[in-house]
């Protein structure tokens, strides 16, 4: 019977339900992390978050780190004159009062060096590192190649 | 004494006018319309996943819809190939007009990478090919656009790809005819070519 509750909730975990609930840590929100699914292992993927600050004191997201990638980093795709490039961000602002976005074609998690394929309909977590409030650790959706957000059915802004 | 005054006011109107006209009719040109003189033919000669040299010759009659990018690229050549995808699947029986072409400016490194499998992944249309250093450098200054290999500890392979991200879209006769900027939403992009096809 604990073995079936176990199983279950193992199952649950696994769909991408629970990466739109909202992790709250102080007085940040953070919501609709997601990411793409990949083929092999040999290219790196991208993790994207939505950062809530409710809180009266500016913060900033100073690092990741998952177990599906050995070398998880900032980045932040820069388009100028229609050149796209993507330089490593150290960190990235969550001021007071606002709320910061990891999106396509803007601030994202660079997941290089992948351990492993990341398949559409599961979840891994990923552990967002900040400044002023610390550590949380969230799950991510993993959706299709062609995905374009988290697919939240609430969409929280 | 009225209808004077009317009638200054009348110039100054058209006055102001004209120059507005035109600036608004150029900035059409520029972003729209193609026009004798900016109107150029992009060719290239580049190896598909079979190693066949495929050609703008090889898509006579058709539309083809170019992206220049980089498998190694997470971000902004998936978010353009799922809208490319978008656009093929909104284009119904139209969609055999147009030839998607995802073109490599890291051809090295995709060459060894399954390019086919990656491009099929978002549609089973689009056509990636990646020559050599040469030919794609000669592609790419065919179709005017940039691309420049920036050495980072922060990428894989200790390098990434700045690259022009915009889709390029060639006339069936091989007339270069528009380009469509990085974020342009898929819908506005099939309405622009189902007007053409
Ligand atoms: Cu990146």
């Amino acid at each position: 019977m604990k073995y079936l509750l176990t199983a279950l909730l193992l199952s649950l975990s696994a769909t991408p339900l629970l990466a739109c609930e909202t992790v709250q840590l102080g007085s940040l929100e953070i919501s609709e992390a997601w990411s793409r699914a990949s083929i092999g292992m040999a290219r790196p993927g991208a993790f994207y978050v939505t950062i809530r600050n409710t809180g009266a004191t500016d913060d900033a997201l100073a690092g990741i780190a998952t177990p599906v990638s050995g070398k998880p980093m900032l980045h932040e795709t820069v388009v100028k004159d229609g050149v796209a490039s993507m330089p490593h961000a150290p960190a990235i602002p969550v001021p007071a009062d606002s709320t910061v976005q990891l999106e396509p074609g803007g601030y994202h998690g660079m997941l290089m060096g992948l351990t492993q394929v990341l398949k559409e309909g599961e979840t891994f977590p990923v552990t967002l590192t900040f400044r002023e409030a610390g550590d949380v650790t969230v799950p991510v959706a993993i959706r299709g190649m062609g995905a374009k957000d988290a697919g939240c059915v609430d969409k929280k802004d | 004494m009225r209808l004077k005054v009317l009638q200054k006011m009348l110039w100054a109107a058209v006055a102001l006018a004209i120059p507005a006209y035109g600036a608004l009719h150029l900035l059409d040109e520029r972003a729209e319309t193609p026009v004798a003189e900016v109107s150029f033919r992009p060719t290239f000669s580049l190896l598909d996943a079979e190693g066949r040299v495929r050609m703008p010759s090889d898509f006579a009659g058709k539309h083809l819809l170019v992206f220049f990018g980089f498998t190694n690229c997470p971000d902004v050549c998936p978010t353009t190939l799922a809208e490319v995808a978008q656009v093929m699947e909104g284009l119904g029986d139209d969609a055999g007009k147009v030839q998607p072409l995802f073109i490599s400016i890291d051809p090295t490194r995709d060459r060894g990478l399954e390019l086919a499998e990656y491009t099929a992944a978002f549609h089973p249309s689009i056509l990636g090919l990646a020559g050599d250093e040469a030919q794609t450098r000669a592609a790419a200054g065919s179709f005017r656009i940039f691309y420049e290999r920036e050495d980072s500890s922060g990428a894989p392979d200790g390098y990434t790809m700045a690259h022009s991200a915009s889709l390029y879209l060639i006339g069936p006769d091989g007339n270069w005819l528009r380009q469509f900027s990085y974020g342009t939403p898929a819908s506005e992009i099939m309405n622009d070519l189902k007007q053409r096809l």
